[in-house]
């Protein structure tokens, strides 16, 4: 379907254009193209497998107490940061591309997490305290007799990975078509999607749902027949997160360079211009939000059996406000910078929270204000600037400042339409 | 809306007073009867020396003093626990202990003495006769009380579990009853008593007068009625009363059931509009900053949180004058957040005009510093604040029906903030300045109006209403750092369910959603109501993006 | 590819072609919007022919932005029909689906994606599938590239076609949506003030493009520019509060009384600059104070 039946005469007999010229003149490399040069992707994935391996060296090899050690803990921690990881490159990828700030991404992220959970669950079998071999504990301790009908095929480790993809890929779809093909948008968007996590965590937290509770899901055995318990499965776990988050920039990278990413991030600079070229926004809305929830879906996964556990407290808003910092400080528009932000904000809260964990939400909120005021671009933004002073000096406030007053008038209009 | 809600009240008193007469105002209050302790020790001193034959004599004087000590004496002496010291006459309580020594306590002064044994006291002696009087003469205690609430206690106990003598008391003093409501109550216990031991006519006359009455043992007993009729059916046939009696008994039960109803359905209504009320508080200085301004304040919830931990303050700072507490509180709340607030204009807001996103991450920072800062000030625990007298209690209107005095005064006032920044916004020339600087920036700004300071005192001003806000939720919930964060998402649903910048459409979204909680409460229990009026909500939005009441207006691009 | 309304064959997208045996491309018959009481368009018909250029002049809040939104699926009219040649019912379409049939826009205040290059501008409103899977696997053929390349040649903006288009200037942007509007070979072009903002040579210019366009398309022009009104049009419209008030040559339009009595006035051509320059400011407020339009 590449042709089109409306035919014109694409010859135009005009004063300039007397011959056609088909050489693109080619400039010297813009401020943009630096940016992508140092997040092109070989750059990126040459790095992440090389640290992931580095750890398993040296987790392998060295023995404790070596300089070069590095202790278990530390790798089902780096694990946890590589999950972060991918699900703040969810959030960049709706966000910093498509302009849509969901402050439900924690919602998708859980959901993928629970159907990690349930399987996890089944794997226990009869080791639980219970001893019921097909009922995990919390619903013999409820008096359960039966599964739920949506326990069933949890056992299966196919059906698993299955339903974290389907699980937040179809939350995503429904409230997705039903937003945007209502033009939801904006902070409405972001309040409602807010709305939707917190209504899933109050549910969540309910016996009834039949997903744990309060408690949720946890003390869990083994995986795919490794148990959790040995240092090797969280070497396993850490370098599957790894290649995950690989393959996942990868599809990013794919996503955000294709003509798909150009018209995202038209449709975040001029959504109701992208109309009248002839695309139709909420589809490709609608799809890349559903790629993001499935990102972030196999995010919670692969985070759950690392951290042993899975409860309601992940659906609060507080954390899908969280992941959005992770990407505003790593610089969103930039996959590097999601994954940056992920990292160091992460690194900053384990830092803190193990010195001094009152003043975790003193800088956390304190970075939210200053990324915000000062820095819009994130570290990512930072970069360039450092290695090319003069050259973006300029140029980064030329395209701030269209870019802001363009913003500023869409936002008006969205307000007033 | 203000005059459908009068209205609502206008028919909740109109009705009450056609099925009660009058309104029962509730207080707790202390019985104040007046005594003569000189004349009761000498009566006391008589007990033990009076013979059987002169006891009853003895017992009425006594019994005339009306004092809670006589009444006391009384239950003893039923029980058999008054004895007196033989050394001195004395008349004593005294409770057998483990080492079967007797515990002794002075009647009079209901001091403690000494532990004795058996040998040292003799028990008053009684006879059944005496027991009998003894028995109406403590019914009569209260049901003679002065006080009105005293009295209706006892009629009610009496109702619940009748006792012979009981009934003869009430059937002595009810024509001599002042009190509509304490008569009325009187009689419905006969009527019940009627119900229960009289003739078949009785009976049916008793069924008649009862089915206007709402008091849960009137529907309790007829249900009984009923089955031991339905029971009796099984073994022998009908008679043509018992026929008669049974049509009589289930249209009664049927009336009460409907009357019943109503009420429950007023007191859904009611608690439906109280948590309306306190939803609109949160929202509606949310509808300005965000309505009226554009902006997205995510620490408006913290807005309200300051405003609780100010009447907390203030409750600390004077703890002679907690009734004053909330009065002194509300200006206070609403100074300290409103200056939190424009601080945070000026400081930040401003600085992110245009770019709602950002702002939205910004307040968001603020909100968490704020709450560490609570929490780093005041302890993460929750704190206590108090409930002054006259917020407490409850307005009676029938037996099945109470209004709560703090739910009424809330409902009030946050309807009274709601004119007055009505009214600020219409009739002021800051309200002028507001609606010119938030239609068009530039020309209120050559109009020389000073559109930073007018964004600076709105910002204020929404941040302030919600510090009042949070004077009214300290008095309903726990006030701790997480306060606000409860309500930030309701507010925001709110403001955005009833349209953008139209404060009425505020009104009226969140006291539908506040009723449309309550009646779901009950079928679904508290929790699962929360979510689906949340997802309802969220629906809602995808249907009619701009909320029941849209702005409309030709959009430019 | 997803096509949202179904029913009618003549809906999928790819598949609209207007019918044009009457020579018409464009009916707007018996149009009425109204905000809030104003009446924005009463009772307004335009018919534009295949292949015309057609000007609309009138003034302020005659309806003429409100026209195009409605042509072109922005704005819902409260009564009439609109349709592409006699058969396709705009009413029906969405707007990008109305893009898609062959109706291109040119904004009022130019609005291109800013952090997208020149290229990348153009290269997303050519014509061709909108579709997702396309837009993900899509590579531009040689073809393509050639084309892009001549219309930024045309548009006189090869040098700057890596600049991100945030960065160019009003005038830039203008020819950018000119440019876009090319790309796209609309049938149907829709121009709103194209040359505010362009100097002398490039109102020249502009003049020229359009002038060549039409015959091949149709153009229909709003400008408050009179200079540039006459030297482009052979048909003009005069909008008044919402309806037409008068159509012809520049000429009869001139001698027409109720337009000298409610749009001209007694204003000679000297005057026309400074009432020009008041509209557009007077304008600029207008529009600045409308998305916020709140009362309480």
């Amino acid at each position: 379907m590449t042709t089109s039946t409306i035919k014109t005469d694409t010859s135009m007999n005009h004063s300039n254009n007397s011959a056609p010229n088909n050489h693109l003149p080619n400039n010297k490399p813009t401020f943009v193209q630096k940016l992508s040069e140092l997040g092109s992707l070989r750059v990126v994935i040459g790095f992440l497998l090389i640290s992931a391996f580095y750890v398993t060296f040296c987790n392998l090899v060295f023995a404790e107490g070596s300089f070069f050690h590095v202790s278990d803990y530390t790798v089902s921690l780096f694990g946890k940061y590589l999950c972060y990881a991918l699900l703040a490159l969810a959030v960049d990828l709706v966000w910093g591309y498509c302009g849509i700030l969901s402050l439900g991404h924690g919602a998708f992220f859980a959901l993928g997490g629970y159907a990690m959970g349930m399987y996890l669950m089944r794997q226990i079998g009869d080791r639980g305290v219970y001893g019921n071999p097909d009922l995990p504990d919390f619903m013999v301790f409820l008096n359960w007799t039966e599964l739920p009908w949506y326990w069933a095929g949890s056992s299966s480790v196919f059906w698993m990975i299955a339903m974290v993809f389907i699980g937040p890929g179809l939350l995503a779809y429904i409230f997705g078509s039903l937003a945007f093909r209502s033009r939801v948008s904006g902070v409405y968007l972001s309040i409602m999607t807010q709305a939707v996590t917190y209504a899933l965590m109050l549910a969540f937290f309910r016996n009834e749902m039949g997903f744990g509770g309060n408690n949720g899901l946890t003390d869990f055995k083994e995986i795919l027949g490794f148990s959790l318990q040995e240092p090797s499965t969280k070497l396993g776990l850490f370098v599957a997160t790894a290649i995950a988050l690989a393959i996942g920039y990868m599809v990013s990278d794919f996503i955000v360079k294709s003509k798909m990413g150009r018209v995202v991030t038209a449709i975040r600079d001029a959504e109701s211009r992208v109309r009248f070229v002839g695309f139709k926004p909420e589809h490709y809305k609608l799809w890349i939000y559903v790629v993001s929830a499935m990102l972030a879906g196999v995010a919670g996964a692969l985070y759950v059996p690392q951290v042993g556990i899975i409860n309601p407290g992940e659906f609060s808003p507080l954390n899908s406000i969280e992941m959005v910092v992770w990407v505003a400080i790593g610089g969103r528009g930039t996959l590097y910078g999601a994954l940056i932000g992920a990292v160091v904000v992460s690194y900053a809260k384990t830092r803190f929270t193990a010195i001094m964990p009152e003043a975790w939400l003193f800088a956390l909120g304190g970075l939210f204000v200053l990324v915000t005021l000062y820095l819009p671009k994130g570290i990512a933004g930072l970069l360039p600037n450092i290695l090319n002073k003069k050259d973006s000096e300029n140029e980064a406030s030329d395209t701030d400042q269209s870019k802001e007053s363009n913003n500023t008038s869409i936002e008006k209009s969205e307000a007033s339409s | 809306m203000l005059r459908i809600f009068s209205a609502f009240i206008c028919c909740l008193l109109a009705w009450q007073s056609i099925a009660n007469g009058d309104v029962t105002l509730t207080k707790t209050s202390v019985s104040t009867s007046v005594s003569n302790d000189a004349e009761l020790a000498t009566l006391f001193k008589k007990l033990p020396v009076t013979k059987l034959s002169k006891m009853q004599l003895l017992i009425e004087q006594l019994s005339a003093t009306k004092t809670p000590q006589v009444k006391q004496a009384f239950n003893y002496l039923l029980n058999g626990e008054l004895y007196y010291i033989k050394a001195n006459k004395q008349v004593v309580h005294a409770q057998i202990n483990e080492d079967k020594k007797y515990a002794l306590t002075d009647v009079l002064t209901n001091t403690p003495l000494d532990v004795v044994a058996k040998s040292k006291i003799r028990k008053i002696k009684t006879n059944n006769r005496l027991r009998g009087s003894l028995r109406s003469l403590l019914a009569q205690f209260d049901l003679t009380d002065p006080n009105k609430e005293i009295r209706i206690a006892a009629v009610k106990q009496l109702l619940d579990k009748p006792n012979q003598t009981g009934i003869d008391t009430i059937t002595k003093l009810v024509k001599k009853e002042q009190d509509t409501d304490v008569r009325e109550l009187m009689q419905v216990t006969l009527l019940v008593e009627q119900l229960l031991n009289g003739e078949h006519e009785e009976k049916l006359a008793a069924v008649k007068q009862l089915k206007t009455s709402l008091e849960p043992s009137v529907l309790n007993e007829m249900t009984n009625q009923l089955s031991k009729i339905a029971k009796s059916t099984s073994s022998t046939p009908l008679s043509v009363e018992d026929k008669a009696l049974k049509v009589a008994l289930e249209k009664a039960i049927a009336d009460i059931d409907d009357r019943k109803g109503i009420f429950e359905f007023a007191e859904n209504l009611f608690f439906g509009v109280s948590l309306g009320s306190v939803l609109l508080l949160a929202a509606i200085g949310l509808a300005i900053t965000f309505g009226v301004m554009g902006v997205i304040n995510m620490a408006h919830g913290e807005m309200m949180m300051l405003g609780a931990y100010t009447t907390y303050v203030i409750q600390q700072a004077f703890p002679q004058y907690i009734e004053y507490s909330l009065l002194m509180a509300i200006p206070a709340a609403f100074l300290v957040s409103g200056l939190v607030g424009v601080g945070i204009e000026r400081g930040v807001i401003r600085h992110l005009k245009g770019r709602p996103l950002e702002t939205l991450l910004a307040t968001f920072g603020i909100s968490l510093i704020l709450q560490q800062l609570v929490r780093s000030i005041f302890s993460p625990l929750n704190r206590q604040v108090l409930t002054p007298e006259w917020m407490s209690g409850s307005w009676q209107i029938n037996p099945i029906f109470s209004l709560t005095f703090n739910r009424l005064y809330i409902i009030i006032f946050s309807l009274m903030v709601f004119v007055a920044l009505l009214m600020i916004l219409k009739k002021t020339s800051l309200g002028l300045h507001v609606r010119a600087v938030s239609q068009n920036r530039d020309m209120a700004r050559a109009l020389s109006i000073k559109s930073d300071w007018v964004d600076a005192i709105t910002f204020g001003l929404g941040s302030g209403i919600a510090g009042i806000a949070g004077v009214v939720l300290s008095q309903l919930t726990n006030v701790g750092p997480n306060l606000g964060q409860a309500y930030i998402i309701d507010s925001f649903l709110v403001v955005v369910f009833g349209g953008v910048g139209n404060l009425w459409g505020t009104l009226v979204a969140a006291m539908s959603l506040g009723a449309f909680n309550k009646f779901l409460e009950p079928v679904t229990g508290s929790v699962l109501a929360n979510i689906i009026v949340l997802v309802g909500l969220v629906l809602f939005i995808q249907k009619k993006p701009k909320g029941l009441f849209p702005q409309k207006g030709r959009s430019a691009d | 590819m997803i096509v949202d309304k179904s029913g009618s064959p003549l809906l999928a997208d790819e598949n609209i072609k207007p019918d044009t045996r009457h020579g018409v491309i464009l009916y707007v018959e018996d149009v009425s919007v109204s905000f809030d009481g104003f009446k924005a368009l009463n009772d307004l018909n335009l018919y534009i022919n295949d292949g015309e250029l057609r000007c609309l002049i009138g003034a302020n809040g005659a309806g003429k932005t409100t026209l195009m939104d409605v042509i072109t699926g922005k704005t819902r009219p409260d009564t009439g029909k609109v349709s592409f040649g006699q058969q396709v019912d705009l009413l029906q379409l969405s707007e990008a689906e109305i893009a898609r049939a062959g109706i291109g826009r040119k904004f009022q205040k130019p609005t291109v994606f800013e952090e997208l290059t020149v290229f990348e501008n153009i290269e997303l409103s050519l014509a061709g599938d909108k579709g997702i899977w396309t837009a993900l696997f899509h590579k531009l053929t040689g073809e393509q590239k050639d084309r892009i390349a001549e219309i930024l040649t045309t548009i006189g903006l090869s040098k700057e076609c890596y600049y991100p288009a945030g960065r160019l200037s009003h005038g830039q942007k203008q020819w950018l949506e000119i440019g876009m509007l090319l790309a796209a070979e609309p049938r149907v072009l829709l121009v709103d003030e194209p040359v505010a903002g362009m100097t002398g040579q490039e109102t020249e210019r502009t003049a020229e493009l359009l002038t060549s366009l039409a015959g091949k398309h149709s153009v229909v022009v709003v400008e408050h520019d009179m200079a540039f009104v006459r030297s482009i049009a052979k048909q003009v419209t005069v909008l008044h509060q919402g309806s037409v008030l008068a159509e012809g040559t520049m000429s009869e339009i001139q001698s027409n009384k109720d337009v000298i009595q409610v749009y001209l006035g007694e204003e000679d051509g000297s005057d026309d600059y400074a009432k020009e320059n008041e509209k557009s400011v007077s304008e600029k407020t207008e529009l600045e104070s409308k998305p916020q339009e709140q009362t309480v």
